[in-house]
């Protein structure tokens, strides 16, 4: 869904994310190198970020993201080249064995310099208060989590505070 | 502004705050070479508990004291629990947190803060924030990290340990070394003598995942927020991350020269703890304050995700 309204796609799972990128990004290489949750937001700060912004908005500097599972299953992925006797730590999988990843690989493609900050939380409700106590004048936000293969969901938004 | 009215530390070097500032101010480091500690992976130098710690445990352990110091409730619903981790209980972030609000008997939903290496800065930063919006009165910040095979394989790919002790800020300086501790601060929004947190700030760096900006942006910028009004000599000492990479240690002289602030002392606890990741913050905050009886000190953090965070805080 878009500001409401149905978005079609054709494929499913982490096929539907390729979909996504070649659809609203699609010249940016690096995105092949993410591991699932970090695709999955930095697609949704692509369509949010590339929507017209409304005269006179600031630009957003400050990202604030959440979810209850960490980064799960990319340690799941990173725990397997560990395992069995076949030991070749990959540090390309190492460096996504962290949540706020993904608020670092929106920072870099839009070249936000302001907060970005990564909260674990049971409920996506309790994402309201942290966010209402940080200061900011254009935040992405919201809820982005993906705790098993070909399992995500990530709902965003941008708050302005006027 | 918040007010610290209670603090612990445990770490290899101590069970309490005052045993670990002894062995800091006796130069007792708790970094030593382990061979045999995890399978496969290659030697490593680490600060590392004598016995195996349990995460949830080493967490209630630590808070209990540095909540019974401060007075307040636990199980009060004026009380929210913060817990900044990197790794938690193998790989699980919420339920250790969930589990700690239960121990104490907490009622309200406990917030994990995993923002890499900067955690344990950015958990104060939004105990601060929470207490100044009024939605509760005392904040209980605990920071913690127990190093596995995971966390030493991984940093060991990236060629980032260092084979000995590290030394931070040294031009023969060799990467990092990790360690493990828990260390808690709470938070008051009631006016308290003593130590109170003044200023945070959070910066993206927005250049690299895994390596610092070489200008040093977004440390300076928070370096830049934080010092706001003061002027560099009347801030006492300035706690660096000082992790000892030789790229995160000439950031920061980048920053730290940028923001003004190259002549204020500083400190670095990684020869006597290791890079406790999600305890970092926490711990070093704590040893700050006991080792600047007043006036002002500063503490700075950089982590992957190119994130970068710091605060201020003051004793009159």
């Amino acid at each position: 869904m878009l500001n409401g309204e149905p978005v079609t796609v054709q494929e499913t799972g982490d096929k539907m994310l390729v979909e996504l990128y070649r659809r609203y990004a699609g010249n940016y290489p690096k995105f092949f190198k993410m591991d699932t949750l970090s695709r999955l937001g930095f697609i949704a700060a692509e369509i949010l970020l590339g929507q017209p912004a409304d005269q006179g908005q600031p630009q957003v500097q400050t990202v604030i993201l959440a979810n209850r599972s960490a980064s799960i299953k990319n340690d799941t992925d990173y725990q397997a080249t560990i395992s069995d006797g076949k030991y070749y730590p990959s540090p390309a999988l190492f460096v996504y064995t962290l949540p706020n990843i993904v608020t670092g690989e929106i920072a870099i493609r839009h070249h936000i310099q302001g907060e970005t900050a990564f909260y674990i939380l049971d409920k996506e409700e309790e994402l309201a208060p942290i966010i209402h106590s940080t200061p900011f004048e254009a935040a992405l936000t919201g809820w982005c989590e993906c705790s098993k293969p070909n399992r995500f969901y990530a709902k965003l938004q941008i708050i302005w505070n006027n | 502004m918040v007010y610290c009215i209670g603090h612990n530390i445990i770490s290899p070097l101590g069970e309490d705050t005052q045993s670990n500032v002894k062995a800091v101010q006796s130069g007792h480091s708790g970094l030593k070479i382990y061979t045999d500690r995890f399978a496969d992976v290659e030697p490593f130098c680490a600060s590392l508990f004598a016995t195996p710690q349990q995460f949830v445990p080493l967490c209630t352990r630590c808070a209990e004291t540095a909540i019974r110091q401060s007075g307040i409730q636990g199980d009060s619903n004026d009380v929210i629990f913060i817990l900044s981790t990197t790794k938690g209980d193998n790989l699980d972030l919420l339920t250790p947190a969930l589990s700690i609000a239960r121990h104490f008997g907490n009622p309200n939903s406990p917030i994990v803060v995993s923002n890499a290496c900067t955690s344990g800065v950015c958990a104060q930063i939004t105990a601060k924030r929470l207490l100044e919006a009024g939605l509760y009165k005392h904040a209980v910040v605990i920071g913690c990290d127990i190093q596995t095979r995971f966390i030493v394989s991984g940093f060991q790919a990236f060629k980032a340990l260092s084979p000995e002790p590290c030394l931070p800020f040294s031009p023969e300086r060799k990467g990092l070394n990790l360690g493990e501790a828990a260390a808690t601060i709470v938070y008051t929004a009631e006016p308290h003598e003593g130590w109170r947190l003044e200023a945070g700030s959070i910066h993206n760096d927005a250049n690299h995942l895994s390596a610092p900006s070489r200008t040093g942006e977004g440390a300076f910028r928070c370096l830049q927020d934080v010092t706001e009004g003061i002027q560099p000599h009347s801030i006492s000492l300035l706690g660096v991350h000082g992790t000892a990479t030789s790229y995160n240690d000439a950031m920061e002289t980048v920053a730290l020269e940028r923001a003004g602030l190259q002549n204020v002392p500083i400190s670095a606890l990684k020869p006597f703890y290791g890079h406790t990741m999600g305890a970092a913050g926490v711990l070093e905050t704590i040893i700050g304050m006991q080792l600047v009886q007043k006036g002002t000190f500063i503490k700075m953090l950089s982590g992957f995700g190119g994130v970068n965070a710091a605060i201020q805080l003051r004793c009159e």
